[in-house]
């Protein structure tokens, strides 16, 4: 087996249950906050940090800038990167910088559509999609590019770069055949870890597990914070590929408003703890209320 | 066909106010079927023009005119009006008529009253779709006939993003997802292999990113060079 080149490779790697956190860059150089809540809230207690790469296309501070900064605090980073914004000179070009910086997680995603954003004018990319960018990186890492010499030959690296390489998946999806045909391609391509779309129903997520039990790469379940019942109604009807039971929903609203953090950080433990058997890790998406995650993981049984 | 929709009328007064005689001239073929370009759309846009310019107390006269193909020299012969004549050309053809019948009219301006949208076919009465993109390598012989450049919003290639919502692309609800179709077309023709297999990176230099393209047939001009002799 390859040489960890990251903390949560080897975690996997020594098939321990790994966890990892997410934050957002902020919309402004105020970068601080961001970085003082995972220091405070997610260092020690996750084995990596994913940072946002200016998500659901609203513009924001860049991941590799935060990832650099999460690095120099002692927190390891997984850079999330987008398909939307940048051709393939620019997304080889940023992983050379980003190997530079010390990054060493890559997670490889489409990107939602600018229509989805605040900058609806905006041109897509789109040049390479979700497989080709796994492919790009596996191209450097073997010490040549996507382009091509005067001769017709690949173009030979200066340095060559290595990265644990992940990707996602959309377990609940409507129709996952064609999830689960697309997450074989990734793996193909070069994917050596998982980080799934929000997960609330357990029972599915077994399914799922069990048809992509042939896709040899270690998955964590992605876990959303439900701050309210409003925010499930919201996730039911907009986002794609997620659905959050009745039962949630009726919990979330039942609770008293002073409660409600209380309620939230228990239904994710609740499900952390149901799905732990069957996935390789948990993937925790807090949206701002990172001074959750210690509760999470302690009821969650992690800690 | 090539689709098109009008300009909206505000643009199109304040591009001929500059001009006092204008020739509002229709093409006869894609944008007439798409009902925005043709003979009846330039009558009717003509009449508009004179009426707003009455209106607004312009000094503008307006005439109408409409060839089989603004994107072929020989139509030009068939004008009943004289372009040259008037201080600008309102097309109503997509951008490739405006495009060469400026080259056609060194002297004369050539406006645009479209706006170009997309390649296209009638799904319904009087609703057109995109199905094509023009990328210079086509993919429909393993995607079921649907194309994924033109019909999936982020052109992906290796199948849906996690974007796709009960057949929907998450850019609209009323916008079907492309590999949402390709997906079920190819279940339904037992090719969903072709689904699985790996496709690489796309050469994009066939597509605009190479460069402004043009197709050379040189049997074509030696026949021509033949018949000439």
């Amino acid at each position: 087996m390859n040489e960890p080149v990251s903390k949560l490779q080897e975690i996997l790697d020594a098939g321990q249950f790994a966890v990892t956190g997410e934050i957002g860059p902020p919309k402004g150089t105020n970068v601080e906050p961001a970085l003082h809540e995972a220091q405070q809230y997610l260092e020690g207690r996750v084995a990596a940090v994913n940072v946002t790469d200016i998500q659901t296309a609203v513009m924001r501070l860049g991941s590799m800038a935060v990832c650099h900064l999460l690095l120099d605090r002692g927190v390891e980073p997984v850079f999330q990167m987008v398909c939307r914004d940048r051709n393939r000179l620019a997304l080889e070009s940023d992983l050379l910088s980003a190997y530079t910086l010390g990054i060493r997680n890559v997670l490889a995603l489409t990107g939602d559509h600018v229509a989805m954003g605040d900058h609806r004018e905006a041109k897509c990319v789109f040049d390479l999609d979700s497989v080709g960018l796994l492919e790009a990186m596996a191209r450097l890492e073997a010490g040549t590019d996507l382009g091509r010499d005067a001769k017709g030959n690949p173009n030979q690296l200066d340095g060559v770069p290595k990265f644990f390489k992940g990707c996602c998946v959309t377990p609940c999806a409507d129709e996952v055949e064609p999830q689960i045909i697309k997450l074989e391609k990734k793996a193909t391509a070069g994917a050596q870890f998982v980080q799934t779309q929000a997960v609330y129903d357990p029972a599915a997520f077994e399914k799922f597990m069990n048809q992509i039990q042939h896709v040899k790469v270690p998955v964590l379940v992605g876990i959303v914070l439900l701050k309210s019942a409003g925010m499930a109604k919201y996730m039911n009807r907009s986002v794609p590929g997620v659905q959050v039971p009745d039962a949630i929903v009726q919990r979330l609203t039942d609770a008293p408003k002073e409660d409600r953090a209380k309620v939230s950080v228990e239904i994710a433990a609740e499900l952390i703890r149901a799905m732990k058997p069957m996935c390789q890790g948990a993937h925790l998406m807090t949206l701002g209320w990172d001074h959750c995650v210690p509760d999470i993981i302690q009821q969650a049984e992690l800690a | 066909m090539i689709v098109a929709e009008r300009k909206p009328f505000d643009e199109i007064v304040e591009m001929v106010a500059p001009y006092k005689k204008v020739l509002v001239l229709g093409c006869g073929s894609c944008v007439t079927v798409c009902l925005t370009g043709g003979e009846r759309q330039a009558e009717i846009l003509a009449s508009q023009l004179r009426l707003a310019g009455r209106k607004k107390g312009l000094d503008l006269s307006v005439d109408f005119d409409c060839i089989t193909r603004q994107c072929d020299r020989e139509f030009t012969e068939n004008l009943k009006f004289d372009p040259a004549e008037y201080d600008a050309v309102l097309s109503l053809a997509c951008g490739v008529g405006v495009g060469f019948m400026s080259g056609v009219l060194p002297d004369t301006p050539v406006l645009p009253a479209l706006n170009t949208t997309f390649y296209g076919a009638g799904v319904a009465e009087g609703v057109w779709e995109e199905y094509c993109h023009g990328c210079g390598d086509c993919v429909l012989a393993w995607t079921g006939g649907i194309c994924p450049i033109a019909r999936c919003s982020k052109s992906l290639i290796n199948g849906a993003c996690g974007g796709t919502n009960d057949g929907k692309c998450e850019v609209s609800q009323d916008m079907d997802c492309g590999w949402h179709l390709i997906y079920k077309r190819l279940q339904e023709l037992g090719r969903l292999d072709e689904l699985r297999k790996m496709r690489p990176p796309r050469d994009w230099s066939k597509n605009r990113s190479g460069g402004v393209r043009r197709l050379s047939r040189e049997e074509m001009a030696e026949i021509a060079q033949e018949s000439a002799e």
